[in-house]
């Protein structure tokens, strides 16, 4: 592969890495807003039980 | 619908750079150009959609719009960030700098970049309410300011390395590259909107989780 090749692959690689990084910060998030609804259904399950 | 559009005309757009747009002059390195051109024109315009939400905010107290605004311009930075790497990576082959301090254009898109940047400290500095959304509309119409300036400073510059490939008399390119260009471009556009869209959902199932707790505690 040469120099200019490599620079070519580098910046391709960097847009992907940026777009990869966010998804899984985005899956991260998505990931806790889940575990909270089901915290607030346990909770929301225990009030009406009384 | 964005994220279809997104997920169909990358790949399509990356296809059309490596295989259809020829490999001109400037050799295999100008390959660079089709992402970092639209990135670049993507965080403007994430940047002056976060501005106009702001105004959307201040002139019209839209609901929504302040979050709306702060989303835009933190994809706008993500955008940002990615044009100051891709255009280093070209630099650096093409001049052999990382970053030439003396060119108007990467000053002025840095100072725009540092300066959305900045909006983050400002954002998380005052307490959520009123007050901060109006702090941040007005910064974000502050920024919007530096988009032309930024946009128009190679035009104005009267020595400039960096390349121009539209002028008055409109692209300088042959037609196979220019369709490449515009593909990429919307091929950008849509993934902003697909990636504005998800964080929106996110930001505000956040939020109405968080009304829920103060509810049920």
């Amino acid at each position: 592969m040469s120099t200019e090749e490599k620079y070519v692959a580098a910046a391709y690689l960097v847009v992907f890495a940026f777009v990869l990084v966010y998804f899984l910060i985005m899956a991260l998030k998505l990931a806790r807003l889940e575990r909270e609804v089901g915290e607030l259904a346990e909770l929301a399950r225990k009030r009406a039980d009384g | 619908m964005s994220a279809i559009l997104a997920a169909v005309l990358l790949p399509i757009s990356i296809a059309l750079v490596f295989f259809y747009a020829p490999v001109d002059e400037d050799g295999l390195n100008q390959k660079i150009f089709y992402f970092h051109v639209p990135i670049a024109l993507t965080a403007y315009a994430c940047f002056g959609w976060g501005a106009w939400k702001g105004l959307m905010h201040l002139w019209k107290g839209k609901p929504g719009a302040d979050l709306e605004s702060y989303v835009a311009i933190h994809l706008g930075v993500i955008f940002g960030a990615m044009t100051l790497v891709t255009g280093s990576l070209w630099a650096k082959f093409r001049w052999g700098h990382w970053w030439l301090w003396s060119e108007r254009q990467l000053v002025l898109f840095l100072v725009l970049f540092l300066f959305y940047s900045a909006y983050f400290m400002l954002r998380y500095s005052v307490e959520p309410g009123p007050q901060r959304a109006n702090l941040c509309a007005v910064y974000s119409l502050f920024g919007v300011i530096l988009i032309p300036i930024s946009f128009l400073a190679i035009r104005l510059a009267n020595q400039y390395i960096h390349p121009v490939a539209f002028n008055r008399h409109g692209p300088q390119m042959a037609g196979s590259q220019f369709f490449t260009f515009c593909v990429c471009l919307a091929a950008m556009l849509a993934l902003f909107a697909a990636l504005y869209q998800f964080e929106l959902a996110g930001k505000r199932l956040d939020a109405r989780l968080r009304e829920l707790r103060e509810l049920l505690a």
